[in-house]
């Protein structure tokens, strides 16, 4: 048996916002179809690490090789290397005075320079995969919270990345909505897509997450399959966490 | 003579409308040329300022907001008689059309860019963050996502000061652009009336019910969605 190929690799990661330091040397390895689950308190710095992976946030040091491109590197074209990797915000952050398809085929028609005939196809396709075909022509205002969430995974699937990542996708929703966005992000993961998410929604980890990292003041205090992270955690940091979560 | 009699001949007089119609007429053909020339040099101008404060180049943005300041604290009059009897002197004539074109253009400008940029910064983070996010480079991002967001915003603001831009077209008087309140003023001087006069303001409310329509049509078809 062949060990899956690493898609994502993080080594030595140092991120600091002016003389506070928030990450201190994180190294992390995502194989291909792992779904990667972060969790820890806040400004323990899972949500900084995550958007360092696509250089939303500029690292200050240390190198992330996605899908074997260097990030890091002087001659990367950042913007193509995001094609690769999408991206999942808490406030779904879609654009407000553009359909939910074109918010779908922006990036189709003005970074690939797809033909409108063309991004569209791809966008509708897009949109039936978090089945919202039907609602390829209304805005965002005229969608709920989960639905508009579901454009924004679409968004960022029809680029076809090799990776997404999810920052709190479900933390600025009703807590009846949080369920469709759940749902769409177990199919994602049963067609094979590697993800890593950053939220609070313990039993979808429990249930679906390959590998759970804690992280606590800038570091990767403790990682494992879900059941050992939240059952029997080595670490004391850990432990306490995990008991505040299940109080 | 009863004071109805004497209100309507001062300032309804049926053989001075007659008279100064042609003139008041052309008056606001000149005046409508004038405020469409500034608005849209204006209006481009601003914008473009506004564009260039986006790259964050300090210098530049420093040197933008020093001039804007100044456009927007000198009275636009003392600007119109500084370039029209000041740049003479230095050997270089201006026409008068030109001049107040330039000057109400740059106070447009300096004007707009203050709306534009403030539209550009009101929209939320997320949104740079989602189209970057998606391979969307920097200028990709500002005209397909930030712009066209920031540009509904600033539709209100926008609309007023066009107007107050468009009235300050008046300031032509002083150096003889051809203008509504200048063939007003002359007609009033020579027939000893206010008739000429009162036909002037009437043609600035022509001119203007228009433009205000045009300012709401424009609010409500620039609006997205249900707010």
């Amino acid at each position: 048996m062949t060990v899956p190929p690493s898609i994502l690799q993080i080594r030595g990661l140092h991120k600091s916002f002016g003389s506070i330091e928030i990450l201190h040397g994180v190294d992390l390895s995502v194989k291909e179809q792992e779904l990667i689950f972060l969790i820890g308190p806040s400004g323990s710095g899972k949500s900084t690490l995550l958007r360092c992976c696509n250089r939303l946030e500029e690292p200050s040091s240390g190198s992330i090789i996605v899908d074997g491109i260097d990030l890091m590197a002087r001659n990367t074209d950042i913007n193509a290397v995001r094609q690769l990797i999408g991206m999942v915000f808490q406030s779904f952050n879609l654009y407000p005075h553009m359909t939910a398809l074109s918010n779908v085929t922006l990036a189709l028609r003005k970074v690939l320079r797809k033909p409108r005939k063309e991004a569209e196809e791809i966008g509708h396709r897009a949109l039936a995969r978090v089945n919202l075909a039907e609602k390829a022509g209304a805005y965002p205002n005229e969608l709920s919270g989960g639905q508009q969430q579901r454009v924004a995974i679409a968004r960022a699937l029809a680029l076809e990345p090799k990776v997404m990542l999810f920052d709190e996708p479900t933390s600025a929703l009703d807590p009846e909505l949080v369920g469709e966005i759940l749902e769409t992000m177990r199919e994602l993961k049963e067609s094979g897509m590697t993800m890593l998410v950053v939220s609070h929604e313990m039993r979808f980890a429990r249930d679906a997450a390959d590998r759970v990292i804690f992280m606590d003041h800038g570091v990767i205090v403790e990682e494992g399959p879900p059941e050992k992270i939240f059952t029997s955690p080595t670490e004391a940091r850990t432990r306490s966490f995990i008991e505040k979560l299940t109080r | 003579m009863d004071g109805w009699s004497r209100f309507t001949d001062t300032f309804f007089k049926p053989e001075l409308i007659e008279r100064y119609l042609p003139s008041i007429a052309s008056g606001l053909v000149v005046t409508v040329e004038i405020a469409l020339a500034v608005i849209v040099t204006g209006l481009t101008l601003g914008l473009l300022l506004a564009v260039v404060r986006t790259f964050r180049v300090s210098v530049l943005s420093f040197v933008i907001v020093i001039v804007v300041d100044a456009f927007r604290a000198l009275p636009p009059l003392v600007l119109v008689l500084i370039v029209f009897f000041g740049l003479p002197n230095v050997g270089i004539n201006v026409p008068s059309f030109a001049v107040l074109w330039i000057v109400l253009s740059f106070v447009l400008a300096a004007f707009a860019e203050e709306i534009f940029w403030a539209g550009i910064l009101s929209v939320p983070k997320g949104q740079w963050e989602a189209a970057r996010s998606t391979g969307l480079g920097f200028l990709g991002t500002l005209t397909h996502v930030i712009l066209p967001q920031a540009i509904r915003l600033t539709v209100p603001p926008i609309t007023n000061r066009a107007l107050a831009i468009t009235k300050n077209t008046a300031l032509g008087t002083v150096i003889g652009v051809p203008e509504i309140l200048n063939q007003a003023s002359t007609g009033q001087s020579f027939a000893g009336n206010a008739t000429p006069m009162m036909m002037g303001a009437i043609a600035y409310v022509l001119l203007f019910i228009p433009v205000v329509i045009l300012g709401r049509w424009i609010e409500t078809r620039f609006a997205w969605g249900r707010a």
